[in-house]
């Protein structure tokens, strides 16, 4: 899903991340699963690797990611200095790259981390308790729904004014909505059930059967679904960057240089396939992660 | 049947008195005003004073919101501070190229759907299932803007099969100025619609209907369109009004990479001109196509499964 559309709809994500688990917490125990499956581990290594290429690049290359270098050949080919090659103001295309990944991939998991926790949270408060606080939580959901994601998203954005961190602020006031349905819907069924009910009659707090005996089987649905929210996330701040409000330059960003790219393309293709190939494939990552979790977290038998 | 539309209709009303509301406070904290934007800084504050009388803004907030919604009830949505133009006529001229882009990434995702779930599902666990399974989990990390600025690229700059920008004269020069933006939207929607539908598919071809059609005798085609695709539609329509509901002012990347002059485009530009009337007018109409979206979904529940009553 690609914002855009990029990412495509979270919403429909949603419905397919809790369709496929809405059966999953409850009977775990008994049943054997297997949590190590090879979607998880191809994920997991794909995934690895991009973060060991992004953290240690960095610092064994003798390249500044943003100093143009006119030193250089511009529009190199990929050769023995550049790997990939150089381009329109001679700056060497991985070291670009590798200096994006971070930010593309730290900006992507703070949005979906304090997103997952925060929405989680609400859910889970409105799905326990219900009444007026169930009403107020999800009336904000109802209503944050009403306009586009990414129309809202770049509402925000404007208000805030362009930058990096600002799309982070602008994920954060719209993203924790589809955690709080997955949670609050998982909480309302694992609220119904006999173990919930055995751990009130025998008196425990609210606070111990939310985080002790709900959480553990609501978390599932959320997690799966955090794994396509991280895909939406780096496409929603790549996208931001594309149209010139997240990441500004000369600070590298795969959007942005994908932006950036556009006026050279006759002139040199790759300088626009490589930062797009890294979104791909950094996704790709994830959604294997999700597709190996869901696979991992559904009951047996 | 009628007096269920008339109750969604009418459950349209608060939402929309939400979305206005929503907009009309939430532009007015884009920092900057537009009267500074339109004069430049350097402008006498008598010159400010008379424009900002012209267009009320230097009227109490809630007063503005009042003449604002009054508006809409007489069918006026007032002038765009930039163009000198009703808004009314904006949006409706805006509104056509975003629909027309909209339907055709529908019907090109459904044209990539249907063959594509329907052989993944037929052939389960062998080499087609792993092939749309790996369509599926890349073009979920494909990024839009990237796909639709290399076709644009490739196939319009370079080898000139397409126009570069625009939306085309006439009903054929439409179809084809908007194929590469259509497409690049379908196939990041497409993901999802593939993965859904295989899924239903494969629940539907085991049903007790299923064996008494064969049993009957019927042709495994007419079986296959007639009960197993139908039947396995629902959770596919449901996504598609979904994503059809995001479209609507989510095609604004897409609109910008290919120039078309659609509502997404509009609304970008009408948040960075701070022209609030626009950005309230936009809002408003897509939150009511948006509405009309979800009340289309959930009637098409109701022609595609008769067990499905509307209530």
């Amino acid at each position: 899903m690609t914002a855009g559309t990029s990412a495509t709809a979270p919403a429909a994500a949603t419905a397919t991340a809790t369709a496929t688990l809405a059966l999953a917490p409850g009977r775990a125990g008994r049943q054997r699963r297997r949590w190590v499956n090879p979607l998880l581990l191809a994920g997991g290594a794909l995934l690895a690797a991009i973060v060991l290429a992004v953290v240690v690049y960095p610092l064994v290359s003798p390249y500044s990611p943003t100093e143009p270098d006119f030193t250089e050949p511009t529009f190199a080919g990929p050769g023995r200095d550049h790997w990939l090659g150089t381009d329109n103001f001679g700056r060497d295309i991985l070291t670009r790259l590798a200096y994006a990944g971070r930010v593309d991939l730290v900006v992507a998991f703070v949005a979906t981390a304090v997103t997952v926790v925060a929405g989680g949270a609400l859910g889970l408060l409105a799905g326990y308790f219900g009444g007026w606080l169930d009403t107020l939580i999800m009336r904000l959901v109802d209503f944050t729904l009403t306009l586009p994601y990414l129309i809202l998203v770049i509402a925000i954005v404007a208000i805030l004014g362009p930058g990096t961190i600002n799309v982070v602020y602008a994920i954060w006031l719209v993203g924790w909505v589809a955690y709080a349905r997955i949670v609050r819907a998982e909480t309302l069924v694992a609220r119904g059930l006999e173990y919930v009910e055995a751990a009130r009659v025998i008196g425990l707090g609210h606070r111990r059967i939310m985080l002790r005996h709900i959480l553990p089987n609501v978390l599932a649905a959320a997690l799966v679904y955090s794994m396509a929210d991280f895909v939406l996330n780096i496409l929603l701040a790549s996208s931001l960057s594309f149209l010139g409000l997240g990441t500004q330059p000369p600070n590298p960003e795969w959007g942005l240089m994908v932006a950036e790219a556009r006026d050279f393309f006759l002139r040199d293709w790759r300088l626009m396939t490589y930062p797009g190939l890294a979104v791909l494939v950094t996704g790709t990552a994830f959604g294997l992660i999700g597709d190996g979790l869901a696979q991992a977290l559904r009951p047996r038998g | 049947m009628t007096s269920y539309l008339v109750r969604r209709l009418a459950h349209m009303v608060p939402v929309l008195v939400v979305i206005t509301l929503f907009t009309f406070f939430l532009v007015r904290l884009v920092p900057g005003d537009p009267i500074a934007a339109m004069l430049g800084p350097r402008a006498s504050p008598e010159r400010r004073q008379a424009l900002e009388q012209a267009y009320k803004l230097d009227r109490p907030i809630w007063e503005q919101y009042l003449a604002f919604v009054g508006g809409v009830g007489r069918g006026d949505l007032g002038d765009s501070l930039w163009k000198k133009e009703p808004v009314l006529d904006v949006v409706r001229q805006r509104l056509a190229p975003t629909l027309l882009l909209t339907l055709y990434a529908m019907v090109l995702t459904v044209i990539l759907t249907v063959p594509l779930a329907t052989w993944a599902a037929l052939n389960r666990g062998r080499w087609p299932d792993q092939l749309v399974r790996v369509f599926v989990l890349v073009s979920l990390a494909m990024p839009a803007y990237w796909v639709g600025m290399m076709l644009l690229q490739y196939f319009a700059v370079k080898r000139r099969i397409f126009p570069v920008s625009g939306w085309g004269e006439g009903t054929v020069g439409h179809l084809e100025a908007l194929f590469l933006p259509a497409l690049s939207l379908a196939l990041a929607i497409a993901s999802l619609t593939v993965r859904s539908l295989r899924t239903s598919i494969l629940e539907t071809v085991d049903a007790d209907y299923v064996r008494t059609a064969r049993a009957k005798g019927l042709t495994t085609r007419r079986i296959f369109v007639w009960h197993v695709l139908r039947n396995s539609a629902l959770s596919t329509v449901t996504i598609l009004g979904i994503n059809l509901a995001y479209l609507i002012g989510g095609t604004t990347i897409i609109e910008t990479i290919f120039a078309i002059p659609g509502l997404g485009q509009l609304i970008v530009t009408a948040i960075f001109q701070r022209d609030y009337p626009v950005i309230q007018g936009v809002t408003l109409t897509i939150g009511i196509i948006v509405i009309l979206i979800n009340l289309a979904t959930d009637l098409s529940y109701a022609l595609l499964d008769p067990r499905v009553s509307l209530r």
